[in-house]
């Protein structure tokens, strides 16, 4: 390890309430789980933000990359069936 | 010795700690190991700084001479400071801060989680909102000593070399005055003689986990209580208290 390292790089998913998403919110630099953990306790939760944290390392995270855009994604731009802007939606339902 | 007199008196002697340990790990600020961890121990500090604050507002009540507790803290010299010796002693390296900060955390958990069970409301109020804050610094802490001891050759060798440096000062934690004996009667102060093998305990764990010996003297510092500090303390108070002398009716 050279003296410059700060450790591997974790990205951080916080949750406001019990139910909701978990929603990335940024990333850190630590050298095992509970200095991640400790490490987003500090960085992101000071004014609560969240209730609750992930912390996963950003290596095992595995992203489309932007030369994928065509084949992944555009294929559904003329496919508007796809797309529920035909139905009629009771105003009971309220958003969706 | 009144109650009264008794009771400022050791209200005076948690918030100098309090605000002596927090000034020191301020020292750390924009120089810690890397970023988030500078900002780990800063937030820590600041929740330090935040319990001084209250227990030198109370002593000031309790005194009733009209000072506040910036008066306390800014216009006191170190022969009127009554800061346990640990506090003050220089921070070193990371891994003797981190033992430092560790065997106070432990000290600290058992002694406010007593003192939230003080007659007097005051304290016992301080004492209840620090409990779940420290016990998240004794969790970084705590996992800092086992990161160390069982790192690399180097750090294990600074961790308990830092260990040799402060474990001299831990003894002082526990001692008693007249003041301790007086309130505990009332049911106010906390009886540090039952909290020490319970630290000793929770200590002597830690140390085994991250494999430190303790050092073989058994000699302990004191002074604290009577106001006798080591050099450092006077060096750190030029700092904090320089611009207030300089300027006393300055305002922010």
């Amino acid at each position: 390890m050279n003296n410059d390292s700060q450790g591997p790089l974790w990205e951080v998913f916080l949750q406001k309430k019990a139910g909701q998403p978990f929603v990335h919110c940024g990333n850190l630099h630590a050298y095992d789980k509970e200095m991640a953990l400790q490490n987003a306790r500090d960085l992101y939760t000071r004014r609560n933000e969240g209730m609750s944290i992930w912390v996963v390392p950003s290596s095992a995270i595995v992203a489309s990359s932007p030369e994928d855009m065509g084949s992944f994604f555009e294929p559904a731009n003329d496919k508007i069936y796809r797309h529920p802007t035909f139905y009629q939606i009771p105003d009971g339902v309220g958003h969706m | 010795m009144s109650d009264n007199e008794a009771l400022f008196k050791y209200t005076l002697r948690l918030g100098d700690t309090s605000l002596i340990l927090a000034q020191r790990l301020c020292e750390w600020t924009g120089h810690g190991p890397f970023l988030e961890e500078d900002l780990a121990l800063t937030n820590i500090a600041l929740d330090i700084f935040g319990r001084g604050k209250s227990m030198l507002e109370y002593a000031a009540k309790l005194e009733g001479k009209g000072r506040t507790e910036d008066d306390l803290a800014f216009f006191r010299n170190d022969r009127e400071y009554f800061n346990a010796l640990i506090t003050e002693q220089p921070n070193g390296d990371y891994a003797k801060t981190i033992i430092r900060q560790a065997l106070i955390d432990c000290f600290d958990l058992l002694f406010y989680t007593e003192l939230a069970k003080s007659k007097d409301v005051t304290l016992s109020g301080i004492a209840q909102k620090s409990i779940k804050e420290i016990t998240y610094h004794k969790r970084h802490s705590f996992s800092w000593v086992n990161r160390f001891g069982n790192g690399t050759e180097e750090s294990l060798t600074r961790l308990q070399n830092g260990l040799n440096d402060i474990w001299s000062y831990t003894g002082e934690l526990f001692e008693m005055t007249e003041v301790d004996t007086l309130l505990i009667k009332k049911g106010i102060a906390v009886d540090l003689s039952v909290l020490k093998p319970l630290w000793e305990k929770e200590i002597n764990q830690l140390l085994v986990k991250a494999n430190l010996v303790l050092p073989e003297s058994l000699y302990m510092h004191s002074g604290s209580r009577n106001g006798l500090h080591s050099e450092h303390l006077s060096y750190i108070l030029a700092e904090m208290q320089s611009i207030p002398r300089m300027h006393p009716t300055a305002k922010w």
